[in-house]
Formats: C-alpha cells, sequence, structure tokens
C-alpha cells in the first residue's frame, strides 16, 4: 500500500480507518431487570437486560456443576429496512450462542450450580457490527447487575475494504466490503474471548486486523468504564443540597 | 507490593488492586499473584486484606436473614418461594402452621401463588436451598403496604449502626418497616404521604450509600421536610 493511496482513501461516512463509530452507553434503563444497559454504536440501537442468577427453567437444561449463561439475541422487525420477521432467525440463534461464548470467561459460573444468567439483547435499530456492540452492552448490563466478573468484555471488529484495513465497520463496510473479523477481547486479563472471520485476508492482514480490533477495543473499554463509574461517583448535586439544607436548617 | 488505588477509591470488574502478598478479601480474586475486582464498589485496603465493598450486588442467602418474597408454587407439603436468590426457596408446612401437616389439608388456603411473605432463612440444604420459617414475629403473609427494593449490599446503610438509621425513619415517619436483607422493603404508613417520603428516604441511601455522613443527611433531610410541611 503505497503512501498516495493512503491519502486518497476515504470511508463512507468520512472516517479516519482506525476511527470508531460515536459510543454512548447507558445503565439502569429497564427497571425490572437486575442490571441493564441501552448502547448507541454509531447507528446501532440496542437494549440488554440481565437476570439472575435465577432458578433454571426448564430444568433439565441446568447444570449440576456449574451455572449457565443463556444469552438470547433477537432483531426487532423494524430494527432494518426492509421489515424483517420477527421469529428468531439462523443468525439469530447463531449470535446468540456466539454472544454466550464471548462473555462466558469473564463468568464465574462455577459459583451458581442449577442456576442461569440470562442476558437477553434487543436490537431496536441495526447497522452493521451488532454483535460487537451487543457484547460491549451486555458486559455493562452485567457490571450493573452485580454479577461478579474476571473482567470487562470490549468488542469491536476490523475489516478490509477497497484493499484498506478499516476499524468499526459500518453496514455498508460490512455488506460490500471484502472481509469482517469482530473481536472480542478482556483489556485487564490481555484474553481474547471472541475471533470471528468472514471473508478473506492474508495472514498478514489478519494479524493486523486483530491488533488494529484490540486498540478499538480498549478505547471502547474506557467508554464502558466512564459510563460505570460515573454513575456510582459522588452525586454532583450532593454539595449544593448539603449547602440548602443547612440554609434551612438555620 | 503496592496498591493500585487509595482507599475507598470507586473499581470496577477487572481492575487491578494490589500486586503482591495480601489476602483477597470480599469480591476479588487472585490471579497469578496479582488481586482483581470482580463487582463495581469501594476498594478497602485495611488489615493486610483486599476487599471491594460492593455497591451493586446480587443476593447471597445466609442463614439467619429476614427475606421478602413471593409464592410461586404449591407444591406437596411445601411452597417454592422466589427471594431473589439463585435458587427458589422451600418453605414446608411444618415452618408455616402450628398444626401437623395432613395430605388432606388445602395448601392453597394457607399460602396460594402470588402471595407475598416475610420469612426467616433457618436452613440452607446440601443443594445450598434455602430452608424458609414464617414462624415468629411480623413474619408471615403480608396483606398491607407496598414493596420497595434496593441493592442487598446497601441494606446494612439503611439499617445503619445498631439499627440507628432505620430507628430514626421509624420514629420520625411512624411507618411499620419490615428491611428483607434480599433487598426488599415492606413499607406501610399510617398515611400516603408518609410511605412516600420513606421511600424517597431509600432512594437517597441507594444513591448515597458510599458517601460518608450518611445519616447526617438524612437527619438534616428529615428536619427540612418537617420545616417545609410546617
Amino acid at each position: 500500500m503505497s503512501k498516495k493511496s493512503k491519502k486518497k482513501f476515504k470511508r463512507i461516512d468520512g472516517r479516519a480507518a482506525d476511527e470508531l463509530r460515536p459510543l454512548k452507553i447507558e445503565t439502569g434503563v429497564v427497571p425490572n431487570a437486575a442490571g441493564s444497559a441501552y448502547i448507541e454504536m454509531g447507528r446501532n440501537k440496542i437494549i440488554v437486560g440481565v437476570y439472575g442468577p435465577r432458578e433454571m427453567h426448564p430444568k433439565r437444561l441446568s447444570m449440576p456443576n456449574k451455572g449457565v449463561l443463556r444469552a438470547r439475541y433477537h432483531m426487532s422487525p423494524f430494527s432494518v429496512d426492509p421489515r424483517r420477521s420477527p421469529a428468531p432467525s439462523r443468525r439469530d440463534q447463531e449470535i446468540s450462542m456466539v454472544l454466550g461464548y464471548a462473555l462466558e470467561p469473564a463468568l464465574f459460573l462455577e459459583r451458581y450450580p442449577r442456576s442461569v444468567i440470562d442476558v437477553y439483547v434487543e436490537i431496536i435499530q441495526a447497522d452493521g457490527g451488532t454483535r460487537c456492540a451487543s457484547v460491549n452492552a451486555a458486559s455493562v448490563a452485567l457490571a450493573d447487575a452485580g454479577i461478579p466478573l474476571k473482567d470487562m468484555v470490549s468488542s469491536c471488529a476490523a475489516g478490509k475494504i477497497d484493499g484498506h484495513l478499516i476499524l468499526d465497520l459500518g453496514d455498508y463496510e460490512d455488506k460490500k466490503g471484502e472481509a469482517d473479523v469482530p473481536v472480542a477481547y478482556m483489556p485487564n486479563l490481555d484474553q481474547i474471548t471472541l475471533l470471528q472471520m468472514d471473508g478473506i485476508l492474508t495472514p498478514e492482514e489478519t494479524e493486523e486486523a486483530i491488533l488494529m480490533a484490540l486498540e478499538g477495543c480498549k478505547k471502547i473499554y474506557q467508554v464502558q468504564k466512564e459510563v460505570l463509574s460515573k454513575k456510582y461517583a459522588r452525586p454532583p448535586e450532593l454539595e449544593s443540597t448539603e449547602e440548602k439544607t443547612e440554609e434551612e436548617g438555620e | 507490593m503496592s496498591a493500585k488505588f487509595e482507599s475507598r477509591d470507586i473499581v470496577l470488574p477487572g481492575d487491578l488492586l494490589y500486586e503482591g502478598r495480601a489476602r483477597a478479601g470480599d469480591n476479588t480474586y487472585r490471579r497469578e499473584g496479582k488481586i482483581y475486582a470482580t463487582r463495581i464498589g469501594l476498594v478497602d485496603y485495611t488489615g493486610g486484606r483486599v476487599s471491594v465493598i460492593a455497591l451493586r450486588s446480587s443476593y447471597t442467602p445466609i442463614v439467619g436473614d429476614v427475606v421478602i418474597g413471593t409464592v410461586v408454587d404449591v407444591e406437596l407439603g411445601q411452597w417454592k418461594v422466589d427471594i431473589g436468590a439463585e435458587k427458589e426457596a422451600i418453605l414446608t408446612v411444618n415452618e408455616a402452621i402450628d398444626r401437623p401437616f395432613r395430605t388432606n389439608m388445602n395448601l392453597v388456603r394457607i399460602l396460594d401463588v402470588g402471595d407475598t411473605i416475610a420469612a426467616k432463612i433457618v436452613d440452607l440444604d446440601k443443594r445450598r436451598t434455602p430452608i424458609l420459617s414464617i414462624r415468629g414475629r411480623d413474619l408471615g403473609k403480608l396483606e398491607n403496604g407496598f414493596i420497595v427494593t434496593m441493592t442487598p449490599s446497601k441494606i446494612p446503610r439503611l439499617i445503619g449502626k445498631k439499627g440507628s438509621m432505620i430507628n430514626m425513619i421509624l420514629k420520625e415517619t411512624g411507618c411499620h418497616i419490615i428491611i428483607g436483607q434480599n433487598g426488599r422493603i415492606l413499607v406501610n404508613g399510617p398515611n400516603r404521604e408518609m410511605e412516600d417520603l420513606v421511600t424517597t428516604i431509600i432512594e437517597k441511601i441507594e444513591a448515597e450509600a458510599h458517601i460518608p455522613g450518611l445519616t447526617n443527611r438524612i437527619q438534616a433531610f428529615l428536619k427540612s421536610y418537617k420545616e417545609k410541611k410546617e
């Protein structure tokens, strides 16, 4: 890749090759869930609710020696154009499984024999890279639920379009690009929990793409961290209310 | 041998807390000689032990806890009760009524599915299923009032040192309050206004539990509320 071609290259939404989409995360959005999160990653909009650990129903699916993480990924009918059927598709089933595998290494499942932790992921609006966004939101929701975690899980995809390696693919890049490599990563333990590849890359490009995705995960981890610590930090209005009550007391 | 945070800093799951020789306390785990946090909370380094005071937690049943739960199933001679723990708790007839159990008894007339009860955990069986009892003062079916929830790890803040916080709230509002260690609190007051006041206080405690001077702040809050009313 010459310098000249790198300069000319521009992504469809004007981002730099290694730039993430705007990211926004909120917690505590589902009042009845033990923990929940809402994520906007570019134009993806996803709600995640975490329930449990609780008793497994049906009982035969429970394990006598450890707990089960049950993830359910579902795309709303209106999340894509054209409207899709609300019935779980083959793709939904695969991503549900993949989400479970991506989050499981962060959990202490051996502490919950015969029980289940449910993670419900609902895609409100999809714009490429929903599985990565789902992992990011789910790990925030798990922390919000007070479920012990070995580490947070951050996730981000890298890929290739028109011969250029890019980070955090959008819908167009996902569909028209040459390759897509979603990666989920535990930043403190330095472990990869999810690695998939769709398309064709040379071994060198694969390595570069993974490293690129890891850098993206680290940036996302900072956002997750900020969201959670902000929620539980000293409320900003506290100082002022304290002064007020003193005044009122006098 | 080094602490990575100041005591009482907010830490998140996966944060490296300590490198070197120290005991891994609550909500932490050890890996390759390093101690990491497992929950959101405040880190504590006192007494050669590294622990995290959780700001969010799920409920782990302990024998002796008073809990509030909902009956989810009626079985032969026992009820299944959801107490928000990883397993449904069991309440046997012997622990519910004074008469011995007979097979022709109609259990539904004592407790039905959907009933809310206050119960005490008397035992954990070999699969760690909690065994409940509703014999005792303030225990049994709950008929009046409503339930407020808070994260179980903050219940000690609501009770306060030797019950200082809860006694103050009881005295000031005149409400009847049953605190379930599983994070469910029954509030039953003389009027709606006082019940709402208790709910506001519980929300305030949940939001500010980790900031020092909590009892004084709640006291000031109650005082200002009373003055406003007058």
